[in-house]
């Protein structure tokens, strides 16, 4: 029984037919166990924006979609002040299975069983998302995108507009070329994951390699200046600590 | 049939010496060899046996050392290319017989021993005659081999797409019945296809109709996305093909170049033919740094396999990436049913 929380929940696929088919399976499951669904969703970015402004505390999510996968937009809705459980679904991956049931993660085979999906809403109470450090281990790669939250709401970042992190005091602040964001991770974690992308500049510094214009003496005051990173989109020039020197190298100088 | 008349199986293997009916074959023949020696050599019958002992002295030793030395080597020698293989099989026999030679002449117990040379031409003759007796023996028992290899290559639908279009419909049999009979005939058609003997060349026209069907079934998933377009005007409908050599294909170029996006991408299929060849070009929307790019290459592999039994050096494939598109070209003998 699904006691008395209300199951409310959104359906992401990027087939139209098997979001239906989802559709039609809660529908035969609703005497039992009523579920509302707040929304379909045929990628991640669309899913994001359906959660932000209607709650839901359940998610039956697709491995495998374009620009996001799965795995990612579950990473991303953990930020969310009210992270919803997930229901994984996939056709088939025999990794990501063993992976799933090493991590105690939900998911569902397709094509789905009406019998199978009863089991997981009945098993569903308590309503609980999946750990950070079990989607971590299922994720195939870096994320696509950061996020960040402002104003209670999700905020997808692609990757690749990013042009440099920077720590500072508690936040990590994040620059595209329109402006910065704060980000709610360590620099240490992010240089962990986007490390082919990224290149440390300086201890509290990553900049994107694709990002990077060239580099130019400072010519301070102080007579010997060290080194400055100049980037493609922004004004800004960031200092390249004396121990990440050698990074000059690598861009040929 | 066409079929069997133009399709190669090579086969070239070294046999393996761990294997008992191997070494019992070898001993066999090399005792029977110098036996007929002995025969040859000698004026009566009662010699013989004498002569055969003379020459087992060198000649057991030889063939023993030999024998342990290509045991022990075996699996080393099965992953070498053929080639070289045989190159090592002749140099172990050849240093075998130094070998033996060099000790034997040591102890001087054979006044008769012929020199170095002559002991070893015929050391490495005999391994000759071995070797291509495997050989012969290897090609007359593989097409039954080779026709297993062709079947299990064949048989390999991704089960990501079996899945997601039974999945899809499952989807359609409340909403939209006839559909999902539709679709069900076409998914039956491709897997009596898959599972077909894969032996048989057939028709291009039919591989192309069975690409449809395929696509018939993506398009129920992929609906919007999914755009296909056909140059077929100048198709020879009637060249063989090997079966199911279209369909992974344009598998591939769904999977790599339509699903990663969400905006609507093109698969382009353009069949022709030219001079005496028919040419097979897909074309996708290429999606840098998927992340299953080793799904493709298996598929891509799989296929040169395939060719390569059934036309040896006469197919080609290859792919590029150019202006933001993949494309893959096959490019194959053209033979018909009449002209075989």
């Amino acid at each position: 029984m699904s006691g008395n929380v209300s199951l409310r929940a959104l359906i992401v696929d990027d087939e139209a037919p098997a979001r239906s088919r989802l559709r039609d399976l809660l529908a035969d499951c609703a005497e039992t166990h009523p579920v509302e669904v707040v929304g379909e969703a045929g990628n991640g970015a669309e899913a994001l924006a359906i959660l932000n402004d209607t709650p839901a505390n359940l998610v039956l999510l697709d491995i495998r979609m374009p620009e996001m996968d799965g795995i990612e937009l579950a990473q991303h809705l953990q930020k969310l002040p009210a992270p919803p459980a997930v229901i994984f679904t996939t056709a088939y991956d025999a990794y990501a299975i063993k992976a799933f049931e090493l991590h105690a993660v939900d998911y569902l085979l397709k094509p789905i069983r009406g019998a199978r999906l009863l089991e997981a809403l009945s098993r569903l109470p308590p309503l609980k998302a999946p750990s950070a450090d079990a989607l971590n281990h299922l994720a195939s790669g870096p994320r696509r995108h950061l996020s960040v939250q402002e104003r209670g709401k999700l905020q997808l970042i692609p990757i690749g507009d990013v042009i440099y992190l920077k720590a500072e005091l508690k936040y990590v602040t994040l620059r595209t070329r329109e402006r910065e964001y704060l980000v709610d991770e360590s620099l240490t974690r992010l240089e962990e994951e986007f490390g082919t992308l990224f290149v440390r500049i300086h201890r509290n510094c990553l900049v994107a390699r694709q990002h990077v214009a060239g580099f130019e003496r400072e010519t301070g005051e102080s007579g010997e200046g060290g080194w400055l990173a100049l980037l493609r989109g922004v004004p800004e020039r960031l200092p390249v600590s004396r121990r990440q020197q050698h990074v000059l190298r690598e861009f040929g100088r | 049939m066409a079929s069997s008349i133009n399709q190669n199986f090579p086969t070239h293997a070294l046999p393996s010496f761990r294997n008992l009916g191997v070494v019992l074959r070898i001993l066999l023949i090399v005792n029977g060899a110098s036996l007929l020696l002995a025969v040859v050599r000698t004026p009566t019958w009662e010699a013989v046996p004498d002569d055969f002992m003379v020459q087992a002295v060198l000649v057991q030793p030889v063939l023993l050392l030999a024998l342990v030395v290509l045991y022990g080597l075996s699996p080393a020698l099965g992953r070498l290319p053929y080639p070289s293989g045989v190159a090592s099989v002749f140099a172990v026999a050849a240093a075998s017989g130094a070998l033996v030679h060099l000790l034997a002449g040591g102890v001087g117990g054979i006044g008769a021993s012929p020199d170095l040379v002559r002991f070893l031409v015929v050391s490495v003759a005999m391994t000759a005659v071995l070797l291509g007796y495997f050989d012969l023996r290897g090609r007359a028992l593989s097409p039954a081999l080779t026709e297993a290899r062709l079947q299990a290559l064949q048989a390999r639908i991704r089960p990501h797409f079996l899945f997601n279009s039974i999945n899809a419909v499952l989807s359609l049999i409340r909403s939209d019945p006839k559909r999902a009979e539709a679709a069900l005939e076409d998914m039956a058609e491709l897997f009596r296809v898959a599972m077909s003997d894969s032996r048989k060349l057939s028709p291009l026209a039919r591989e192309v109709e069975l690409c449809r069907q395929y696509l018939e079934l993506e398009a129920l998933r992929l609906g919007e996305r999914l755009r296909v377009e056909w140059h077929t005007e100048k198709m020879p409908a009637e060249a063989l093909v090997p079966p199911m050599i279209l369909q992974p294909l344009v598998e591939n170029a769904v999977y790599h170049g339509i699903e990663p996006g969400s905006a609507p991408g093109t698969v382009t299929i353009n069949i022709y033919k030219y001079r005496d060849e028919v040419h097979l070009a897909i074309k996708n929307p290429f999606h840098e740094g998927g992340r299953e790019q080793a799904g493709n290459k298996i598929a891509l592999a799989n296929i040169r396999e395939r060719l390569s039994l059934h036309f040896d050096a006469e197919a080609r494939l290859d792919t590029h990436v150019s202006g933001g598109a993949y494309q893959v070209r096959i490019t194959l003998p053209y033979l018909t049913e009449a002209g075989a």
